[in-house]
């Protein structure tokens, strides 16, 4: 199976000003390396506020501004420099963010997952399309003209994922998508990422969700104060 | 339906409070006056010449000068109820029609400078935020301090002096050009007449609005729904148009809605500078020359237009907001 990311020696550290004007430099995430092939599901496994967040921003280029970023981040083997990232987030690499905060408020569904069109026809095509995911992932119509608020847990939990299918992507990043849900809808959730995994997708879940990890993932790394301590394979945690 | 009802209700509510608020603002003014060394008969006679003590008591006597406050209040009321407000002293005509002619011209006044800075201060205030801690961005803000630092009395003044004096280009003042009757007033007169007081009063209210429009544009830009918008390829101007305006469009108006009673007391300002004829300058005469009907008069109206702007803020707020709006479908 080919190689899909490569995340080489990064470390993202943001500057602080500690007393007067002395700065210090704060580390977040220190030297991560890991890799994700496709149709495989890699898990980042660590506590909340730990920073794991930072990594999937680092991927798709939306770190803040003043955060510095060091090491490689490679796609197919290439070497996204931020213009590469800007041109493939969104199409090869998709984000699953983690709450129904990251719509649009005032913005219909149908509207925010379609996105920017040039043209009608592109439009019509994209909203063929977002149909269709939608109904795959039980969303009638009538979610298309409703507002993020108006969403129950569950279905913001698919809207969220099935506005990341919607371009055909190689790479999913999904950055904490279970906490606060039911038993129900967490499995059900999981159950999106085994089926895009099926699809050859790459998965790269980040999660403080430890059952989770292991029930999809293929390998799951250890994340710990800025460090992955080891990655390894499901197995080597269940003992089997 | 549902939606209607609550509409209702809500303005019906606003519409006791209004009245709660005008009942309180009649008595108050209505004291301070009666406090105040205004003297209505001084006024009348000081026109007539030589009077003599006889016919001052007669006067005084027709117009209660001399009862107590309550007997004088409940008469004015009771005539204020049949939508008598009494006679100008200054212009020597009903109260209402002064009013009614001076508003239409403070009115176009006020609501051309209105809808002005607020579309010119949204748009600096967007382009601001856009370009956050650029050069831009920097200019737009050294701006707006300035001009949010300076009275407004003194801008007019300084304008008046530019364009009027210097430059010559327009009028430094008067509603109508001296020697023309105001019926042969022809519309570019006064247009020609209306710009600089405009561009004044709109350039007092540009700053608020573009300070406002810009850190409520970045708070956007900080939020979790616009990084996720960039996530999926959204970019630049378009994302800025798609996810920043429509979040920041509806508070800004809320604003500038808000902003009426400032609109009215700068208008007070800039009528008197440029001696235009709208209702701050019959306000600051009647005050001047004890023109006591025409001064509550005046109370009673401008506080009706503010309490409107807030109103049209309110519903805009409630009711406008999708959030609020199916929110309450929903919950019926």
């Amino acid at each position: 199976m080919d190689k899909l990311l490569d995340v080489e020696n990064v470390s993202i550290s943001f500057i602080q000003y500690t007393q007067g004007l002395n700065q210090r430099d704060l580390k977040v995430i220190t030297d991560l390396t890991l890799d994700i092939s496709e149709g495989e599901i890699l898990a980042v496994l660590g506590s909340s506020g730990s920073g794991k967040s930072l990594l999937a921003h680092a991927i798709f280029g939306i770190l803040p501004e003043n955060a510095n970023l060091n090491g490689k981040i490679k796609y197919k083997g290439k070497e996204l420099s931020q213009q590469d990232k800007e041109e493939i987030r969104g199409k090869d690499i998709v984000l699953v963010p983690q709450s129904v905060n990251f719509l649009d408020p005032l913005m219909k569904i149908s509207d925010q997952a379609i996105g920017h069109t040039e043209s009608d026809e592109e439009k019509k095509a994209k909203k063929t399309k977002q149909r269709e995911i939608f109904e795959h992932y039980n969303l009638g119509p009538e979610v298309d003209d409703m507002y993020p608020f108006q969403l129950s847990g569950g279905m913001a939990r698919r809207v969220l994922v099935s506005t990341a299918l919607l371009s055909d992507p190689k790479l999913v990043v999904a950055d904490e998508p279970t906490p606060g849900l039911d038993e129900k809808t967490v499995q059900e959730t999981l159950n999106h990422f085994k089926h895009m995994k099926e699809d050859g997708i790459g998965v790269l879940l980040i999660t403080h969700d430890i059952h989770a990890a292991l029930e999809v993932a293929d390998r799951i790394g250890i994340f710990y104060s800025g460090y992955v301590i080891e990655i390894a394979l499901k197995e080597d945690f269940t003992g089997t | 339906m549902l939606k209607n009802e609550k509409l209702l209700k809500f303005l019906g509510k606003k519409i006791v409070r209004f009245i709660i608020l005008l009942i309180f603002v009649i008595l108050l003014s209505f004291i301070l006056i009666d406090m105040s060394p205004i003297n209505p008969v001084k006024t009348y006679i000081a026109n007539l010449g030589v009077v003599s003590p006889e016919k001052i008591a007669i006067l005084e006597s027709y117009w209660g000068v001399n009862e107590p406050i309550t007997t004088k209040m409940f008469n004015w009321l009771a005539n204020i109820i049949h939508l008598d407000f009494g006679t100008s002293l200054i212009y020597r005509a009903p109260v209402l029609d002064v009013i009614k002619e001076k508003f239409v011209a403070s009115l176009v006044l006020m609501l051309s400078s209105w809808i002005f800075s607020g579309v010119i201060g949204f748009l600096l205030g967007v382009i601001a935020g856009f370009k956050k801690d650029t050069i831009i961005d920097k200019a737009i803000k050294v701006y707006c301090y300035i001009l949010q630092s300076a009275p407004t009395f003194w801008i007019a003044l300084l304008f008046l002096m530019v364009f009027s004096v210097y430059l010559g280009w327009f009028p430094t003042g008067l509603g109508v050009p001296v020697g023309t009757l105001s019926e042969n007033v022809s519309f570019w007169d006064w247009l020609h007449r209306l710009i600089l007081p405009m561009i004044t009063l709109s350039v007092v209210g540009i700053a608020s609005i573009t300070l406002f429009t810009r850190d409520k544009l970045i708070d956007v830009m900080n939020s979790d729904y616009f990084l996720f918008a960039k996530a999926r390829g959204e970019s630049g101007w378009n994302l800025i148009v798609r996810h920043g305006i429509r979040n920041v469009l509806l508070p800004a108006i809320t604003l500038q809605f808000l902003g009426f009673s400032e609109l009215f007391g700068g208008a007070v300002l800039v009528e008197q500078i440029f001696t235009y004829p709208g209702i701050g300058q019959a306000a600051v005469s009647a005050g001047l020359r004890s023109d006591v009907p025409l001064l509550l008069g005046i109370v009673i109206f401008s506080a009706i237009f503010v309490y409107c702007g807030n109103l049209i803020a309110d519903v805009l707020y409630n009711f406008v907001d999708p959030r609020i709006r199916e929110g309450e479908e929903d919950g019926g």
